[in-house]
């Protein structure tokens, strides 16, 4: 039996009047890839940005049911929203280094959280290590980290998010910005990076969530519809929508 | 209609909407012009560096003191305090209403505030005689509450709404994304505010605050009427003084056509344009790069 490391349970999300997630039930197991698929306005970024709390920017938002890391219910008012972010990372669709230098941008959310000064260089050059960059950056660090190609931004993004040793990284549509090498390096990074961390990540390319997956949850219109092994999924789904949808019928 | 008649009246509107367009070119050459014209009839008759290096602006005594410092003083020494108060202000107020205040309370203070732009400066000058002047005299226990420090309050009220309401554009134009970058780390509202919106804002900001410093250079009746009318050296921000505009406008009426003292006061208005038109460039310049950065 997999650990679980984060899991949703009877989860309800609204804009407003509208509903978009319907009792969502979900475990995410501990140090394996999990990706989201379905097509568009089902509500797969939406899941992604409960797990962190980034509703909370919306007032309209209202979000009932409770998710869990580990035994900690994140929706508890006791809980400070910025360690939970510190535990749960995120890196979004398109690449957003903060307009600062790559160096800065890995020490920015250290130096929130009040890691030792004199442990700072050595926290960034691991973590650009592990993200594959150190290589391409050591000599540069002072430059602006809008300078980098996407790929390159990407992959700094993602070394940002892990330098602070989250336990969950989530993913929303990490690669969909980018061309297919630095797509490829990124897929890469990600199955590397699950030995140390529980990944949930929302694709759009089938293709994607295949490669790098262990576990595929199908949503359609806010519902979870299918959940189980990335093998399974694909090659002998049990619900007609997730059928055609991996069958590539719609979508 | 015609092809060859349709052809004539699109060059012929062309023309026009292109004329229209120069005469805001023609009106500030037209004034620079005038400006300068007529300095030069100043600086034929008093040497420059006196004008410059002077003391005095007295333009009544028997050999004519002609030194712009003391006006241009004063002039510095309240547009100076009231950015002092205005910029801290104006900046947090715009950081508040874009960042922190619900959708309700930003619908009633956007518009109040434009509306402060909308007061008549002799009103404002009024508020500064019988209210802050006065209680500027009891705060400090002196005779004279109109004097520099009145006319920067005032002046303050007055660059406000420019400097929010620029400051406020220049903070919604940082993209959502490095908001969004700043808060998944765990950063708080405050430090994502202190750290990331505001810097990334910054060229805005510095354009916001030239163009109210720019707003407080130029403006006439509220510092005639508040800042006590001294043309001395001022000391401090409790001296009464008096702006070169203030100066401009008292003395114009009275002064006999072409005289010395008619074409100095189109020599401190010059230096005064010159200036503004500096700040001017320099705000067009920081909002130019404003720009570039969103695109």
């Amino acid at each position: 039996m997999d650990q679980i490391k984060l899991s949703a349970h009877s989860l309800n999300l609204y804009f407003g009047q509208k509903q978009i997630l319907k009792n969502i039930n979900i475990d995410f197991p501990k140090n394996q890839v999990t990706s989201l698929i379905g097509p568009s306005g089902c509500g797969k970024s939406t899941l992604l940005r409960c797990f962190n709390r980034m509703h909370d920017l919306s007032s309209d938002a209202k979000i009932e049911g409770s998710i869990k890391l580990d035994d900690l219910d994140i929706y508890d008012k006791k809980n400070s929203v910025t360690e939970i972010r510190k535990r749960i990372g995120m890196v979004f669709q398109k690449p957003n280094p903060l307009p600062k230098s790559i160096y800065e941008n890995m020490s920015y959310a250290l130096n929130i959280h009040q890691f030792p000064k004199n442990e700072i260089q050595k926290l960034i050059e691991s973590a650009l290590k592990e993200s594959y960059l150190w290589e391409e950056v050591k000599d540069e660090l002072k430059k602006p980290a809008v300078k980098l190609s996407g790929g390159q931004q990407q992959r700094l993004c993602i070394a940002r998010t892990t330098v602070l040793r989250p336990e969950v990284i989530l993913m929303d549509e990490p690669c969909s910005a980018l061309d297919p090498i630095s797509t490829r390096k990124i897929e890469e990074l990600i199955v590397s990076l699950k030995k140390d961390y529980t990944i949930v990540i929302v694709t759009h390319n089938m293709q994607q969530a295949q490669r790098i997956s262990d576990k595929v949850a199908f949503m359609y219109l806010g519902e979870l519809v299918e959940f189980g092994n990335c093998q399974d999924v694909f090659q002998n789904p049990q619900n007609e929508l997730t059928k055609n949808y991996v069958g590539g019928h719609f979508g | 209609m015609d092809v060859k008649k349709r052809e004539t009246t699109d060059w012929l509107l062309k023309q026009l909407f292109k004329a229209i367009g120069l005469i805001t070119i023609v009106l500030l050459g037209g004034i620079f012009m005038m400006l300068i014209y007529n300095s030069i009839a100043f600086f034929a008759k008093v040497n420059p560096v006196d004008f410059f290096t002077g003391y005095q602006w007295d333009p009544g005594s028997v050999d004519g003191n002609y030194s712009i410092l003391p006006l241009l003083a004063s002039t510095g020494l309240v547009a100076a305090g009231s950015m002092l108060i205005a910029v801290p202000l104006g900046i947090f107020t715009a950081a508040f209403l874009s960042e922190f205040a619900p959708g309700k309370l930003q619908a009633v203070l956007k518009p109040v505030i434009e509306m402060l732009a909308a007061i008549p400066s002799v009103a404002i000058g009024f508020l500064g005689i019988v209210l802050v002047g006065p209680g500027i005299a009891k705060l400090f226990g002196i005779q004279n509450g109109l004097n520099a420090l009145n006319g920067s309050v005032l002046l303050a009220v007055m660059a406000l709404p420019t400097i929010i309401t620029i400051s406020e554009d220049a903070i919604n134009a940082v993209p959502k994304t490095y908001r969004e970058a700043s808060l998944a780390l765990g950063a708080d509202k405050w430090a994502t505010l202190f750290q990331v919106t505001l810097p990334a804002a910054l060229p805005g900001l510095i354009a916001a605050v030239m163009l109210g410093l720019g707003r407080a250079l130029g403006e006439t009746m509220t510092v005639l009427m508040a800042t006590g009318n001294a043309s001395a050296m001022p000391g401090g921000f409790l001296d009464s003084i008096r702006t070169i505009t203030a100066t401009i406008a008292i003395e114009m009426g009275e002064v006999p056509y072409q005289t010395t003292h008619y074409f100095a006061l189109f020599a401190i208005a010059a230096v005064l344009f010159l200036i503004t038109l500096a700040i001017n460039f320099l705000g067009e310049y920081f909002a130019n790069s404003l720009r570039k950065f969103q695109a």
